[in-house]
């Protein structure tokens, strides 16, 4: 197996794990731990194209990678607080109590 | 300053009726507790519509060397089809002359209501209906459409009726505005369809509208040049339709009736309706539309109409005025009479002189009626002439005004205006080619109206009460007394420009210069004519004094001509039967009508819409009910099925944002595999 097959299974897995932990977990914040696995997969899939893709001297990939990150935090500080927010208001943080959408 | 107001004339033209109109709709939204301020409204917009009034007059007065000043104005008021209806005001010295005459002396008549209409609960609304009529009156008179003057015309009839029924918890009074607005109405039916044919046959209902308008040589010619029923013209056609118009508003015979009722409204308003307003505004119209009467010759079928209802009226009037004994019956069968006196001018083609004894007439009537107020008022209401007498020792003041009007109403000779105006109307009148029957009748009239003035003024102030009720009158207070004294002075003044001598007026109608001219007397037979006026009042005068100066002093006693008169008196006390006829003719057959088909109704028709009736309510009934049961039970069952269903649906979207998520999953899932493997 060459470098880039490892690092794309590597990243497969990451993102199956990210994607089981969003669908089965019921705590709210191990839902965003795997959002965040999901997103790092994809990371680690823009350095690898990069890598040992061919030559790229404007750095396309890092600057991709860099972006994703910012996003990610991003996206982390946004997720805790309404995680936050929703506690105050259901006293929990299991999604199975915030079903109020229910028909 | 005539030049400097030149360009802004046709805006303010506009605010001379629209004013009065605006003051007249603010007051309808005050309180009544506010009548002074509604007074104050009224007033001011009155004055400041005069000042206008003044300063366009001004503007007609330099004459330009072309025929008389006009201006004209017309815009467009709406549109149907290809055809546009235009509006505008129309200034030139004979409507100059009437706004300048109607907003002076209907602002006295107001200065003098505040004092007359003092102790009125409904001060204020008083004062709204006066700024309306004024309002409609100047617009008829600025008007330069038949349509905008017809609208305004129609105004002046609301506000009168609103005025004569002023009292109207008192059934006369209410009856009086009623009968007055349902008269004017049918000569206005007239005057409506006159209108109509005017438009039809020439397509415009502008009076001047730079060659295209209806008083001007095309459409002229137009409306004479064709012929309908009886060989008459259109023209003349639509004019003796007009005529009836101008017959109804301005009480000629046989439409007068209402008039001596319209003596039911306050006196300051019968002051407006016989001077200012009103009656004047028929006048003014067949004045205007005097090229049409006059479309072919100075002998056409409504010309002479014309000329002969006018002098029957003025005789019939004039006759029943001797037998009257209310003081201000008498004025308004003398009114008539005046007016029959100026169609008599309009008729025979002396326009200019109908409308000099319009405004001389305006003011000396006008003066007449407030001090007839001022005696009523003195005298705690009385009106009866019979229960008068003695009054000019007490009412020192208002009798002296009370005379002037009264003399220039007779026509004394040389100092009053109206003498003046009534040479000029029996001038035009002789010379007439038409005939003499409506210069006797005018002479005629001219004799008794002396008497009748006489009479009035001899059992009024002269003798000794007769009553003890009017044995201590009182005199009216500054603010009635000074209205009399300014329209006094204008009834005497005005004989200054009209005179043979000087006829200023007449050449400013026409756009010329005056010129002094001494030997006037000695032309056309006014030698004559002068003499025969003389004649006429010093007889009239004299058969008066003869007759009522040892008047007896019971009140019961009966008039001393009613003796010599015998039946006739009687006929005259009841102004020749014209009521009566009416009520029998007109009146009586249309309330047996009225009373069968009411009886038509509660015999045949109520039962039969009752039968009716209960068959639809049962029809309803039985449709209610299979509605209920059969429809409206198989749509609701319908609906609570459909509920159910939607709820048991609903139970899917469990609110889980996971099982959500899975269920998109294995959609995507499931596409894909559908994807690549088909």
């Amino acid at each position: 197996m060459n470098p880039l097959a490892v690092l794309l299974t590597l990243s497969s897995v990451l993102f199956a794990l990210g994607l089981f932990a969003v669908l089965t977990r019921r705590n709210a914040i191990l839902v965003l731990v795997g959002i965040e696995l999901m997103l790092n997969a994809a990371n680690l899939n823009f350095i690898g194209f990069w890598r040992f893709g061919p030559p790229d001297p404007q750095l396309t990939g890092p600057m991709f990678v860099l972006f994703g990150i910012a996003i990610a935090a991003a996206e982390a500080a946004v997720g805790l607080a309404i995680i936050l927010m929703v506690f105050r208001h259901t006293r929990s943080t299991n999604l199975n109590s915030s079903d109020s959408l229910h028909g | 300053m005539a030049d400097a107001l030149q360009p802004h004339l046709p805006a303010l033209l506009w605010w001379i009726p629209l004013l009065p109109l605006l003051a007249a709709a603010a007051i309808a939204f005050l309180p009544d507790a506010r009548g002074r301020l509604a007074s104050k409204l009224a007033l001011g917009a009155l004055g400041v519509s005069c000042i206008l009034a003044l300063l366009a007059a001004n503007c007609t007065l330099s004459p330009s060397g072309e025929g008389a000043f006009r201006l004209a104005t017309a815009t467009t008021w709406f549109t149907f089809g290809e055809s546009a209806l235009k509006v505008g005001v129309l200034l030139d010295p004979m409507s100059a002359a009437m706004i300048a005459m109607v907003t002076f002396v209907a602002l006295w008549i107001f200065i003098y209501s505040t004092a007359y209409m003092a102790e009125e609960k409904r001060f204020g609304r008083f004062f709204g209906f006066l700024s309306l009529f004024c309002g409609a009156m100047l617009m008829v008179l600025l008007a330069n459409s038949l349509l905008l003057l017809f609208i305004a015309w129609e105004l002046v009839g609301l506000a009168s009726y609103l005025l004569i029924g002023f009292y109207f918890e008192k059934p006369s009074a209410a009856a009086a505005a009623q009968k007055a607005f349902i008269t004017t109405r049918v000569g206005d039916m007239a005057f409506f369809l006159g209108m109509i044919w005017l438009y039809r046959q020439t397509g415009t209902l502008l009076f001047y509208d730079g060659g295209n308008g209806l008083l001007e040589s095309g459409a002229l010619a137009s409306l004479a040049g064709t012929t309908t029923i009886g060989g008459l013209t259109v023209s003349a056609a639509a004019a003796l339709l007009l005529l009836v118009g101008a017959m109804g508003k301005s009480g000629q015979v046989p439409l007068h009736t209402w008039l001596p009722d319209a003596m039911e409204g306050p006196t300051p308003v019968s002051a407006l309706i016989h001077a200012a307003t009103m009656v004047a505004a028929a006048l003014f119209m067949v004045a205007r539309t005097h090229p049409i009467f006059s479309n072919g010759g100075d002998l056409t079928i409504p010309l002479t109409a014309t000329a002969w209802v006018g002098g029957i009226t003025a005789l019939y009037a004039a006759c029943v005025a001797v037998a009257q004994y209310d003081f201000k019956r008498i004025l308004a069968y003398s009114t008539i009479s005046q007016l029959g006196f100026m169609m008599v001018a309009l008729g025979t083609g002396g326009v200019g002189a109908a409308m000099f004894h319009l405004i001389a007439h305006a003011f000396f009537k006008a003066l007449l009626f407030l001090s007839a107020g001022s005696v009523i008022h003195g005298c705690h209401g009385e009106q009866d002439i019979r229960n008068m007498g003695g009054l000019s020792k007490p009412l020192r003041r208002t009798f002296l005004a009370y005379a002037i009007g009264m003399m220039a109403l007779s026509g004394f000779p040389f100092l009053f205006s109206g003498f003046w105006s009534k040479e000029a109307i029996l001038h035009s009148a002789q010379i007439w080619p038409g005939g003499m029957g409506p210069f006797a009748l005018a002479v005629a009239a001219a004799l008794l109206t002396a008497f009748y003035m006489t009479r009035q003024a001899l059992l009024v102030f002269f003798g000794k009460p007769r009553q003890p009720g009017v044995e201590h009158p009182h005199e009216s207070p500054a603010v009635m007394l000074v209205p009399l004294y300014v329209l006094a002075a204008g009834a005497v003044l005005l004989s200054l420009i009209a005179t043979p001598f000087w006829p200023w007026f007449e050449k400013w109608l026409h756009g010329e210069v005056a010129h002094f001219h001494g030997g006037a007397l000695g032309e056309h037979g006014a030698v004559g004519l002068l003499i025969l006026s003389l004649v006429l009042v010093s007889v009239g005068v004299g058969l008066g004094w003869l007759l009522y100066r040892r008047v007896s002093n019971d009140s019961r006693a009966r008039d001393p001509l009613s003796g010599k008169l015998g039946p006739v008196w009687g006929f005259l006390e009841r102004a020749m039967g014209f009521d009566a006829l009416y009520q029998k003719c007109i009146i009586g057959p249309l309330a047996v009508l009225a009373s069968l088909i009411d009886a038509l109704e509660l015999g045949i028709l109520v039962p039969i819409m009752a039968a009716g009736e209960s068959v639809l309510k049962a029809f309803g009934r039985l449709t209610g009910a299979s509605d209920e049961r059969g429809i409206n039970a198989g749509f609701d069952g319908a609906c609570r099925g459909l509920k159910r269903r939607a709820a048991d649906a609903s139970h899917s979207q469990s609110g889980r944002i996971q099982a959500y998520l899975r269920t998109i999953g294995l959609g995507i899932t499931a596409l894909l595999l559908l994807y690549f493997c088909l």
